[in-house]
């Protein structure tokens, strides 16, 4: 598995998404400072409205699972897992991605 | 095809062709109408006279005869009925053919036989071309005279007194309304409408009506008591004849004070021929209201089809306000029934009347009178239509009660067979139906039902038996907004408001649990921007916003965006219209121009847009903030600078009303339009709030609604100047934005406020609430700090970081394909767009 610097964290918004290009894959990028951990990759692909926009959309928690609300249909994704909440038959890759001495790393 | 004649186009003639119209019976319909106009609402004459125009009192229109297949005339009564070769003849000599002929012709106004009563100042009160002379006649009059002291007359003296003159009313019986009343109703209906001005004169025969000659009224009533009366104006008002005539000239049964004689199916004794209304005598009775005409109607029109119903007669019992007094008349008022017991209550105090006529045995309520206070009502109605069981001690029925323990009838007392909207013919048998369909909101039951959409006086009924049904069902109406907020958007508004909280996360930890969600970011977003009108994409707000409130445009099924520059009032120069056809082709965009008069440039990419929006603020363009809960448009007409029937500058007005509210956040989008006559071309009615120009300044109708549900907007206030329309408006909006639910329109908020429009009227108009200041502060604050989001936008570099499409990498979206279509780019269909991706790989 190989780790790269993708960004700064300079350059992530607070409580909302970005997207990053990895090796032609779109990676939608949620910054939660009050998390553990604080960053959260996956895919920016939506299944379901079919266009790249998850990094577009809405986070937040519901049952206490982070998600993320697509900016298309509004199903949620879950952040940790990839889940789609409203129907499990669709869910988005999820990276591992980590935040080190100001610098986001993913590993793909 | 069966072919039906409906002769008479009155409220009742019209309900049976609309019912006849709905009804799977296939019918080839002809109506002819006396009157040039096609039905208008009859029971709201009088609002002629308080700015209604005979457009808005219009309860169909030529074309919509057209267009559910309709043959109708106008302006040529049927004269003559030949039953041999069942046909009608018109005054102009057409004739129609029929199989059943259905008779509504209505009623004319009794005139009383006094000598000089056919003088020009003498008019009746019936059809709005009446109003016309009546309008004609009150000009330079100072003294207006109404014959007749009963329903009709008082609406009547309304009329008069709304024209401005000194109102009298002239009653031949001892007392004021004696059909509906009791001796002491009418004795404190006649101090409450003398301490309106209106001056009363009960027992008064009329002998002789003169031409005046003394230099200041026209006319001289003089009375069998030796008294005499000088007016300039007699309107009669003493009650209804049946129109029967065309039915004595054919031979049909009519009784002997006048009246078709029906039977239950209403039939006449020609069983082809149908009598309905006023013009109908049933059991020996004319019914002289709207609401039994409707039962004939519809009795009538089923007994052309499978499943015919009967006409058993009409309850009589009405509530109304005449001359603004509150009176409701039950069943035998009068008590003459054997052994009946009465109790009555009065306080001349607060002029307040009320009357209960029980059974001999104290267990069913006969009848009663209210005058004053209508409040008790519904309930009584209810008690006297069912025969429930009345309480031990009937009398607290009409005591006055402390609030809190008000003696409302259970609703779980009532037989589902209980009509609870007369209006519209609803019982609860119907309510319970739309509940268990799982429409639990007010809102809904009421335009699932119609019930309480007509008059309104059963809203109270009405929430009464749903909260019942909801309780009874162990349903509570979980009014919380999401998980993370146990409150109503109302309630996180007064929190907010009151704890003058800034930011979502202060509220969250004070209020609130978890991390929130894309249903209550966004509402509290809205919130925030209608207190304190921060920048939308402030750091510290930004989180809250939809993807289309931050990015300040409309996210499209591809991922693109449509932006909206404002256009306010529809009004662009060349030199703009130009602009936006340049940018559109420099950045490829499909252009499409909106129902609300503007321009939408579709097909932005995300990076696209602060050069889009660079160009376009240079050139002078705002946001039209398409993208937000916040105001849409201003549509509106030319109004009268170009136009020939313009009345006032309708386009200068939509531009400052729309300037005024630009950017103000509510919890939906809200539009507004300005038309500059009543023929109404912005289609005002159909907005959020619409104004209409009139000679004298301007009506404002509120929530109206196109889209799923479409709703005319009501009528909020009439001839207003510049500055009140504007304060009125202001102060519509802050209640709408503090008061409404999340998502929720302004034609929904109104179906659900608890007294809807006229508490509204209170509360912005009377100020009942004491709030007006503070909302008039509220929205002077917000107009005073607005500022255009896109020009704040490219004017920050730190908030341009989120328009780019990658944070590493400068390169398009390769999946956002488009193709031509006429001319213009347009998003590929999902097989085009692989199709294209393959080709190009």
């Amino acid at each position: 598995m190989s780790q790269a610097t993708i960004c700064e964290q300079k350059d992530l918004i607070a409580n909302s998404g970005i997207c990053a290009m990895v090796e032609g894959q779109q990676i939608a990028l949620f910054y939660l400072p009050k998390e553990t951990p604080q960053v959260y990759a996956i895919g920016n692909w939506d299944p379901i409205g079919k266009a790249n926009v998850l990094s577009r959309g809405m986070v937040g928690d519901i049952n206490e699972r982070l998600v993320v609300a697509s900016p298309l249909y509004k199903q949620h994704f879950d952040l940790q897992t990839g889940e789609c909440l409203e129907d499990g038959e669709f869910s988005v890759p999820v990276y591992s991605v980590e935040l080190t001495a100001g610098q986001v790393l993913l590993a793909l | 095809m069966l072919n039906v004649v409906v002769v008479g186009n009155g409220m009742v003639g019209h309900h049976y062709v609309e019912q006849l119209v709905a009804s799977s019976v296939q019918a080839k319909i002809t109506v002819i109408g006396g009157e040039t106009r096609p039905a208008y609402d009859r029971v709201h004459l009088s609002e002629y006279f308080a700015g209604r125009t005979p457009e808005e009192l219009a309860l169909t229109t030529r074309e919509h005869y057209v267009e559910i297949g309709v043959d109708a005339h106008f302006g040529d009564p049927v004269v003559q009925i030949n039953r041999d070769n069942k046909t009608v003849i018109t005054e102009t000599g057409r004739s129609f053919a029929y199989d059943k002929l259905v008779l509504a012709t209505g009623s004319y106004p009794f005139v009383p036989p006094v000598p000089g009563n056919d003088q020009d100042p003498c008019v009746v009160y019936r059809t709005i071309d009446d109003l016309g002379n009546i309008k004609a006649q009150a000009d330079g009059a100072k003294v207006g005279v109404v014959v007749g002291g009963g329903l009709l007359g008082l609406e009547a003296a309304n009329a008069v007194q709304n024209l401005g003159l000194e109102t009298h009313v002239v009653e031949f019986a001892p007392g004021l309304m004696g059909v509906q009343l009791d001796a002491g109703g009418s004795g404190m209906l006649r101090r409450k409408i003398e301490a309106l001005g209106v001056k009363v004169h009960t027992s008064k025969a009329t002998e002789v009506i003169e031409a005046s000659d003394d230099g200041d009224a026209r006319l001289l009533m003089k009375f069998a008591d030796g008294g005499s009366l000088a007016t300039d104006m007699i309107v009669f008002s003493a009650g209804i004849r049946p129109y029967d005539q065309l039915a004595r000239d054919c031979g049909l049964v009519v009784g002997e004070r006048g009246g078709i004689d029906i039977d239950y199916h209403c039939k006449t004794s020609d069983s082809d021929i149908f009598a309905i209304g006023e013009c109908a005598l049933f059991g020996g009775r004319i019914f002289g209201l709207v609401a039994p005409g409707y039962r004939m109607a519809e009795a009538a029109v089923s007994q052309l089809g499978n499943q015919p119903q009967s006409f058993q007669g009409a309850d009589m019992s009405t509530k109304l306000k005449l001359l603004g007094v509150d009176v409701g008349s039950i069943g035998d008022a009068h008590g003459r029934e054997e052994g009946a017991i009465a109790y009555t209550f009065s306080d001349e105090r607060i002029e307040v009347y009320k009357r209960l006529i029980v059974s001999a045995d104290g267990k069913k309520l006969l009848g009663a009178v209210l005058v004053g206070d209508c409040s008790d009502y519904d309930t009584l109605l209810q008690y006297f239509l069912n025969g429930i069981d009345l309480p031990a001690d009937p009398e607290t029925l009409i005591l006055p009660y402390n609030v809190g323990d008000a003696p409302t009838l259970g609703a779980a007392a009532l037989p589902a067979t209980a009509t609870i909207c007369s209006c519209h013919n609803v019982t609860k048998g119907d309510i319970v139906d739309a509940l268990d369909a799982g429409f639990y909101a007010l809102g809904d039951i009421k335009s699932e039902t119609k019930a309480s959409t007509g008059c309104g006086g059963c809203a109270a009924l009405l929430k009464n038996i749903v909260d019942d049904e909801m309780s009874a069902r162990g349903l509570e109406v979980d009014k919380s907004i999401c998980e993370h907020f146990a409150y109503t958007r109302q309630e996180l508004f007064h929190l907010i408001k009151v704890g003058s909280i800034k930011t979502f996360d202060e509220l969250l930890e004070k209020h609130g649990k978890g991390r929130g969600c894309d249903i209550c970011k966004p509402a509290v977003g809205s919130i925030l921007a209608s207190l304190w009108n921060d920048y939308v994409l402030d750091e510290k707000h930004v989180g809250l916003q939809d993807t289309n409130d931050t990015f300040l445009a409309n996210m499209q099924k591809n991922g693109t965006y449509s932006v909206v520059p404002r256009v306010a009032g529809g009004e662009i120069t060349p030199d703009k219209l130009i602009v936006l056809g340049e940018v559109a082709k420099k950045y490829n965009l499909y252009t499409k121009i909106t129902g609300g008069q503007r321009i939408d440039l579709f097909g932005a990419r995300v990076q696209h847009l602060p050069a889009i929006w660079k160009e376009l603020v240079e050139a002078g363009f705002e946001t039209g903030h398409a993208y937000g809960k916040a105001l849409r448009t201003v549509k509106s007409c030319v109004g009268s600078t170009w136009c020939r029937y313009g009345v006032q500058d309708s386009v200068a007005m939509a531009l400052y009303i729309e300037n005024r509210y630009k950017g103000l956040r509510a919890p939906h989008k809200f539009k507004s339009a300005v038309s500059g006559c009543t023929r109404e071309c912005a289609e005002a009615q159909s907005k959020d709030f619409g104004v209409i120009a009139t000679e004298n300044g301007w009506n404002l109708f509120v929530g109206g609604n196109g889209g799923m549900k479409p709703r005319h907007g009501e009528l909020f206030a009439t001839d207003l100047d510049d500055e009140t329309l504007i304060k009125y408006i202001d102060r519509f909006l802050m209640f709408y934005v503090r008061t409404a639910d999340r998502l929720q329109r302004t034609s929904v908020w109104m179906s659900n406020l608890e007294g809807g429009l006229e508490y509204l009227q209170q509360v912005v108009i009377e100020d009942s609430l004491g709030i007006a200041a503070e909302l008039d502060a509220q929205m002077d604050n917000i107009v005073g700090t607005y500022q255009c989001e896109w020009k704040t936008t490219i004017e920050n570099p730190e908030r341009m970081k989120r328009f780019q499409q990658f944070v590493n990498a400068d390169a398009e979206d390769d999946q956002i394909v488009f193709v031509q279509e006429r001319g213009q780019p347009r998003p590929a269909t999902e097989e085009e767009r692989l199709q294209l991706l393959e080709e190009s790989a």
